[in-house]
């Protein structure tokens, strides 16, 4: 584990005068598995495909695998799987087809057995000839991971695979990430779950084009300095529409039957919080992933709309 | 950048290319239902030398003579005779399009001809469209002279008049009868894989930024080169299809003859199709999606179709116009084709006509090349 999978420095790139990505550096270790999380249209797409030479950044340097992401995009196709956000192999070809065409794509040797045996592991081996179009969603996206897979690249770069997979599909296709990671694969996944986001080694926020914070989980969560209560009772629509006209409450988040309420300062958040919600149950909880994700959305739309 | 052909995926991109034009269907049917439909229609319905029409005949006496007269226009074939009760009743059927022509004789026509006043017939055609009344009106004075040989004999010879000081010779050569479809069919072929080849790549290309599918072969180390020429090569082979279907179909049907060679009709072929791809994939550069590269096909298809002499005379085009024939790949395919039916062209005749065709290939293949779009940018 020598140099890391992605390392990169100040990308930036604009469309049509829109920055889409500012100034994002990113580094990944080898057979890590790296959440990549942000709202729609925050630029992580943008943002993998720039890592992967499918466009040149305006600004901004970096090496993936090794290889410059500038000069040396050949180099890095070769070693990279990268996994579209919209299913994007052939619906007109069968599974097998779609399989034996990316072996020739990568130039592999021994395409029949390399091809069987993807699609042993995949367990479709009856249905080796069915149109890749007629799969359900959560077929596709094993069978697009499997494409992806089959030259054995040494990074993955999946944007929102699991985009509309039901929740067992979703679970197996993490198991399968874990094994690859342990195998030594890096993994970029973006992904909108939260679920998926805690089980990621290491997390980065994008909102905005900007990166707002990486680490771990945790770190990330300590990062924000936020603290949280659960506020249990009856009529909590109305109760959170009075704590958040108040100062001390940066934000106010429906979980289920209880509604989280985070503030930065936590005796001035107790304070407002009991002095409001007399009959209701009050417990602290630890701030979650998804209290901090929303905090920190909110928080960069308000920086950005502040700008002309 | 590494410039690497690699065959395995070059094959790849054929092979994916073959499989899901087997499946499509409608492009299937296109492939073979545009030749069939075309030729027919063009070769059955379409003469620029039309006969049988309708002409009234205001006949103001009934003589010999003018007897002679209608029975000369019956035999010239162009003219198909109805009578009109007067000078009134025809001009209506003129004016509304029921005859093409209407024929006055006055009343004391014989009488002045008799006596060698040199009288005068009146001819009105609908002259509206100029095809329609060309042929007919070229074959009048061969109508008068017959007449006047039947009827001038013995006492009246004197009014036949001398004969011309001079005459010309006609030989039409290579399409001795003047039938339109020994012209229209050959040009069809042209025009046919103009229409169908050079949409199907420019659809080919955008279908797959249409489906997403090409950010998957961009993201794959297949090269530009390969993805263009990898996908052309099943269109140059249904390109085939389709001449030896028109070839087929115009043997058959029109006994078109074919006085050339067979291979040089085959390299005229490659060629052109070649071209055609060319021109598809780089309107596909161009095109976001597949209605952007019919609507561009169609732009393409239109100037070719007017101006490369497949409907209208190259000759009688003015300059400008014959500049821009001049670097259509169809009007040089449709010179080499006919030339190769009809007049039997060697390898040195037909030269001329290819040239042109390699140089636009090239020309446009290095357009294309430099346009594709490496990545999403």
């Amino acid at each position: 584990m020598t140099d890391p999978a992605i390392d990169v420095k100040h990308l930036c790139k604009s469309f049509h005068g829109r920055r889409v990505v500012d100034d994002v550096s990113l580094t990944v270790g080898r057979g890590e598995i790296y959440g990549f999380l942000g709202p729609n249209g925050s630029g992580k797409t943008t943002s993998i495909r720039l890592m992967c030479g499918l466009l040149t950044p305006d600004k901004g340097s970096g090496t993936c695998l090794g290889f410059d992401i500038l000069q040396e995009s050949a180099s890095i196709k070769r070693r990279v799987g990268y996994m579209t956000q919209r299913f994007s192999f052939w619906e007109d070809l069968t599974i097998r087809e779609n399989l034996e065409f990316v072996a020739r794509l990568y130039e592999m040797d021994r395409r029949r057995e390399t091809v069987d045996l993807a699609i042993e592991n995949l367990g479709l081996q009856g249905r080796a000839n069915q149109l890749a179009g007629s799969l359900s969603g959560g077929w596709k996206q094993r069978l697009a991971l499997a494409a992806c897979m089959l030259h054995k690249p040494e990074l993955l770069l999946l944007d929102e695979p699991t985009a509309g997979v039901d929740p067992t599909a979703r679970r197996d296709y993490w198991e399968e990430l874990h094994k690859l990671a342990a195998q030594g694969i890096s993994v970029l996944v973006s992904t909108h779950y939260m679920d998926e986001a805690e089980r990621c080694h290491k997390l980065a926020y994008i909102a905005y084009g900007k990166l707002l914070a990486t680490g771990t989980a945790q770190e990330i969560v300590a990062s924000q300095k936020l603290f949280t209560l659960a506020v249990r009772g009856d009529g909590l629509a109305a109760l959170a529409a009075r704590l958040e006209a108040m100062p001390e409450v940066a934000q106010t988040v429906m979980f289920g039957t209880a509604l989280h309420v985070s503030g930065t300062d936590e005796s001035a958040l107790q304070g407002a919080v009991n002095g409001t919600s007399s009959g209701y149950e009050v417990t602290p909880v630890e701030t979650g992933l998804e209290d901090v994700f929303i905090y920190m959305m909110n928080h960069s739309r308000d920086n950005f709309g502040a700008r002309p | 950048m590494r410039l690497a052909f690699s065959f395995t995926r070059w094959w790849g991109v054929v092979m994916k290319e073959f499989l899901q034009l087997r499946r499509d269907r409608l492009t299937f049917g296109m492939i073979v239902g545009i030749p069939v439909i075309q030729l027919v229609l063009f070769g059955y319905a379409i003469n620029s030398d039309p006969k049988h029409l309708p002409t009234a005949l205001v006949l103001g006496e009934q003589t010999g003579f003018t007897r002679s007269i209608e029975t000369a226009l019956h035999n010239s074939e162009y003219f198909s005779l109805v009578t009109a009760a007067d000078e009134q009743e025809a001009r209506t059927l003129l004016a509304q399009g029921k005859v093409q022509f209407v024929v006055s004789v006055p009343q004391d026509f014989t009488r002045r001809l008799l006596r060698g006043e040199h009288p005068a017939m009146l001819l009105e055609a609908d002259a509206t469209d100029p095809t329609a009344t060309g042929g007919a009106l070229a074959a009048l004075q061969g109508i008068v002279a017959s007449a006047a040989s039947r009827e001038c004999r013995g006492a009246l010879a004197f009014l036949r008049g001398k004969p011309d000081p001079f005459q010309f010779i006609v030989h039409r050569l290579y399409n001795p009868e003047g039938l339109t479809h020994y012209n229209i069919v050959p040009g069809l072929m042209g025009v046919i894989l103009t229409m169908t080849t050079v949409m199907m790549t420019g659809l080919a290309m955008t279908r797959e930024r249409e489906r997403g599918t090409m950010e998957n072969l961009l993201a794959s180390p297949v090269s530009p080169l390969e993805i263009m020429t990898g996908k052309i090569v099943p269109y140059i082979f249904i390109g085939h299809v389709q001449v030896a279907i028109i070839l087929l179909l115009s043997f058959l049907l029109f006994d078109v003859p074919f006085l050339g060679n067979p291979l040089a009709l085959y390299v005229a072929a490659l060629l052109f199709i070649a071209a055609n791809l060319t021109v598809g994939v780089t309107l596909s550069s161009f095109a976001k999606n597949q209605l952007q590269a019919l609507q561009m096909t169609l732009f393409y298809f239109l100037p070719n179709i007017m101006l490369s002499g497949f409907m209208f005379p190259f000759a009688g085009m003015p300059k400008w116009a014959q500049a821009i024939g001049n670097i259509l790949p169809l009007t040089y395919f449709n010179r080499a084709v006919r030339g190769i039916l009809l007049k039997g062209y060697s390898w040195t005749d037909l030269w001329p006509h290819l040239f042109p065709l390699l140089i636009f290939c090239l020309v446009v293949m290095s357009i294309s090349a430099r346009f594709f779009k490496k990545t999403l940018d």
